[in-house]
Parts: C-alpha cells; structure tokens; sequence
C-alpha cells in the first residue's frame, strides 16, 4: 500500500492518533482510550471516504500546524478551534481536497473542546493490541506512544479523492453551546447517598474545572452528600461513569479512565451525550437530568442508524 | 437437613450499556472463585454484543452494545447461563512463577521489612516466596495484578512520602498486600526484589502475562538468573513457568 504522508511543522498542545479504542483488555487491566468524541471521529471518517473506525488525529484546544506531502482529502469535526488550509478558514463536518504541500493550521477556539482531522485512507501508524489509540502512560499508540511532536511524519492509507466536497446535514452538526444539560442513569451505587444527596446532584449546577483531561473531568459544585462512605470495594467503571469521593464533588470518567476504581458510582452518562460532555470546555457549566433506559437506547439506536446509514453511502461513492 | 445458602446472584444496571452482576458482598476466595466461573463462560458462550466484561472482587460488569443485544435479552441470558453454571466444570487455576532477585539495589526496603516484623531478610524472603498468591483482579495500571494471600508476619505500612519513580517489575510490600509494578510509576510501597518477567509487553504476541482467579508464586532467583532470564525477555524466547494449582 502507498504510503501518503503528514509532517507535523508544530504540534499544538496534545494532538494524538485515535480510533474508537483498545476494547477487550480491561479485565487485564488495560485502558481503552480511543476519541473523546466517537460522534466527531465517525462522521470525519464517513466525510473522507474511511470506515467508521479508521484512526485520525485528535485536536485538544490548540490545534496542530500539519504539511501534506501527497494529494489527500481530510474533514475536521467537532469543536471549532478556527481551522484553515494555507491561512484560508475552511469549513467544519465538510471535506476538503488537499494538494501536495499544503498547510493545515489552527487559530482560537471558539467552541468545544476537541476536534478531529480525518485523513482519506486513515492514519496508518502500527495497531498494539488492535487499535492505533495513543495511550501516553502505557507509551502506546500513534507514533511512539506519545502526543505529536514536531518533525514527526505520520503515515496514511490510499485516499478516495472523489469524496471531497462532502457535508454533513446542518440539523445533525451538535451545537455545543446548547443549554449543557447532560443525561445520566442512576447508579450503581445511587443506594449508597442520601435522598438529598441525589437530589443535589439532579438540581446543581456543576462546574468543569481546570482539572479535565483524556481520564475524566473533575467537577465543582453544591456538596453531593453519602449515606454510608464514599468508598467502595473497587470495581469496574465505564465511560461517563460519574464517582463521588468523600468530598462530594463528582469525577466524569472518560476515555483514558482505568477500568476499575474505588469511589461511589451515583450515576452514568447515557452514550448520546458523552461526545457533547466531552466537548464542554473548562470553566464552564453543566447540569445532570435523569433519564431511564429506554429512552437511553432509542437515542443510542437512532444515532447508530444514522451512522450506519451515512457510512453504506458513503462507501457506497467509492470510484 | 442440610441447610443451603442462597448464593447471590443480582443484576443491576450500569449506564446504557452495562449490566452489572453482583455475585459476593466481600473480598472473598469463594466469591472470587464464583466470578472466575461466571467469566468462563462468557468467554466459552461469546455471545453477540457482548464487547467485554470486567471482573472485580465482588461482581462482574459486562460492556454491551445495545444495537446487538437488548437489555432484557442480555439479563435473560446472563440468567439462564447462571443456572447451568454449576454444571459447566471449571478449568482448574494457573500458578505463574514469578522469578525475583530479592534485596541490594534492587529491593532497597528489604532490609527495614524484615527488621520491622523482627526477621532476618532470608527469613522475610521465605515468607514471601512461601505462598501461592490469588489474583482477585487486573486493574490499577495494564496488567497489575492485586493480589491477595501475603502473611501478616511480613506486612509493613508505605512509605510516608511515594518515590517518584518505582521501575516496571519492582515487587513491594503495602501493608498486608503485595504486588508488583507492572509499568514503571510513581508508588509508596516498600520495595523488596525485582523481577525481570514483565507483566506488560505491549508488542508480545500475550502482551498481558497474568489473569484474575489464577495465582502466582515467588520464587528467589540470584543475579546471574536474574540476567539470564532478563536476556530472554528481551529476545522473547522466556517461557513462564506455569502449573495446575493444587492448593495450599
């Protein structure tokens, strides 16, 4: 297969490859990473012509400035930190083609969190333990297991050149700056706080603190109390799991979260709203509503009827 | 009339695509043991949609994807799989050997162990390598295993302040646990020995060396072993030693 190829000039603040992440090992301790945003991800693939799964680059706040060696067709998704191509604003959720030579480069943000670079034919660098997904504290994933640095080259799969120009619906691009009102399912551990404790959580609002990464997002907000400790015989956690240690304030899990942890679960983010979370920048709010599973899963089949639907015809283009 | 204990077996749900399955209240062999079996067979069933499941020390959580499988369905099945599970005869436990060189620079806290529960540091390396270990899981960081079984004649409290830097294969000693780092990191446990095996090899064909409900035993190996066995790692031709368990 050719090798096209993306030199990385600058590296912005912790751009790294990935996929929808390492799923199979946790009970060997493993940590799944993968895209903060799987919504975002998915759709820059279908753009470009990619399964759904291919791995691109993830842009935190302070994007990347990348040169493209070969002719290609990329799509940048999710928050908006102000891309353009040789200093020229292009659009987000659309795909562009892209000469021999041209420069990708990012300016402020101005909402959400992390974007995504879809490349046509996908980043190529090596699968450890099936997935490309960086994960920096077991140095694994991406190029040598670290966020971009600058000279590095990062190779990519054969691209479609006919998809360019594509664009994704308007009604269906997220709008993060829609009142921040995340759906959760109570528990498993809903029985270890007081009434009162529950009904704190349902009706404060929550702030995203500095202290937010790939692992989670630790919030500020009125105190959620516990009926019995706060700890726990330390047992498994998932995406958007929300912990509250003993000082009342929650923890969202997220992609690089151990699988295992010894806090009080009071609740967990349905998969909807896990990309929209994950999108909220720190400093500000959000609030928790609970929701049941039923209408959990008809939000979960719908968004992957779409995805489903979008990728056979986007695959379906091919040349 | 004997007098049976309804064991537990409970399922709850855990966000949108979880199920969580209680099998125990407390850190327990039998339980642990109950856990072992409910991942036997899911492993050996592979049923559609389910991605993966988590063993802890007192349930077992399942990640599913509800496009595959429905909340009742999953529950439906996890109940019908639970009744045969008596029936299905479970694989006996491995037991890894551990080699490890005990003391000098690499167990720099072997010394203030033994002298803290009044040993000499070969007594405190007997009682260390003495015992078959249980794993009761895999968490903390990619392959660690958190083991239970160590004696209490060697148990020491952590350092007061962790050391910056504990190298991957450090085997330690936190109060009634023991353990061994699988990937160098920060850490307050009294380091004893080290072992060359690594836990956590993300390029091996196994890149994850232990299981839960397997055990593990120490064994005291001198530094020409200990290089010996480093060499082969390296080159990948180390085979751990692995045996049926046969209790105590």
């Amino acid at each position: 297969m050719e090798k096209r190829m993306i030199e990385v000039l600058k590296p912005g603040l912790a751009t790294s490859v990935q996929d929808l992440g390492r799923s199979g090992y946790q009970q060997l301790g493993m940590v799944v990473a993968g895209a903060m945003d799987h919504f975002a991800l998915q759709i820059g693939n279908i753009l470009v012509g990619n399964r759904r799964s291919a791995a691109g680059l993830e842009v935190v706040l302070m994007g990347p400035k990348l040169r493209f060696l070969k002719d290609t067709v990329i799509a940048i998704c999710g928050a908006d930190l102000s891309p353009t191509i040789d200093g020229k604003t292009i659009q987000l959720w659309k795909s562009y083609r892209l000469s021999e030579g041209q420069i990708l480069s990012f300016g402020k943000p101005v909402t959400g969190s992390y974007a995504y670079i879809a490349v046509s034919g996908g980043i190529q660098t090596p699968r450890i333990m099936g997935s490309r997904s960086t994960y920096v504290k077991a140095k694994i994933g991406g190029l040598d297991g670290q966020y971009l640095v600058k000279g590095d080259v990062l190779p990519t799969g054969d691209p479609v050149l006919g998809c360019s120009g594509r664009q994704l619906h308007p009604n269906l691009v997220p709008d993060y700056d829609k009142p921040r009102r995340i759906r959760v399912i109570l528990g498993p551990d809903d029985k270890s706080f007081t009434k009162q404790g529950i009904r704190t959580f349902l009706t404060g609002t929550y702030k995203k603190t500095s202290r937010t990464d790939r692992m989670g997002t630790r919030l500020i907000g009125p105190k959620i109390t516990h009926a019995k400790g706060a700890d726990i015989i330390s047992d498994a956690t998932f995406p958007g799991t929300i912990q509250v240690p003993a000082n009342g304030q929650p923890i969202i899990l997220l992609a690089d979260r151990q699988p295992t942890g010894g806090y009080t679960r009071i609740a967990t983010v349905i998969t909807e709203d896990i990309p929209r979370l994950a999108q909220i920048q720190p400093g500000k709010e959000l609030t928790f509503e609970a929701v049941s599973l039923g209408l959990a899963h008809n939000l979960y089949m719908r968004r992957e009827r779409m995805l489903k639907l979008l990728s056979q015809v986007g695959q379906g283009v091919h040349p | 009339m004997t007098e049976m204990v309804k064991a537990m077996f409970e399922i709850s749900m855990y966000g949108d695509r979880g199920i969580r399955i209680q099998l125990g209240t407390a850190i327990s062999k039998k339980t642990n043991e109950r856990i072992r079996h409910f991942s036997v067979l899911l492993e050996k069933e592979n049923i559609p949609g389910i991605i993966e499941w988590i063993p802890a020390y007192t349930a077992l959580s399942i990640y599913y994807d509800p496009f595959l499988i429905s909340y009742d369905s999953l529950v439906n099945r996890m109940k019908s799989l639970y009744e045969k599970h008596s029936l299905v005869e479970l694989p006996p436990p491995l037991v890894t050997e551990i080699p490890v060189y005990y003391g000098e620079e690499y167990g720099p806290d072997l010394g203030f162990v033994a002298e803290h529960n009044g040993l000499t540091t070969k007594e405190a390396i007997q009682i260390h390598t003495g015992t078959n270990y249980l794993i009761y899981m895999m968490g903390f960081s990619p392959g660690f295993p958190y083991l239970g079984g160590m004696s209490k004649e060697i148990a020491t409290p952590r350092h007061a302040s962790p050391r910056a830097k504990v190298p991957a294969g450090a085997v330690g000693i936190a109060g009634a646990q023991t353990g061994i780092y699988s990937m160098e990191s920060p850490g307050g446990w009294r380091i004893i020995g080290r072992t060359p095996v690594k836990l956590y090899n993300p390029f091996d064909r196994q890149p994850i060396l232990l299981r839960a409900g397997n055990y593990i035993r120490f064994s005291s190996i001198t530094k020409t072993e200990y290089e010996e066995i480093q060499t082969a790692v390296s080159l990948g031709t180390y085979e751990p030693k692995v045996e049926q368990y046969r209790g105590e």
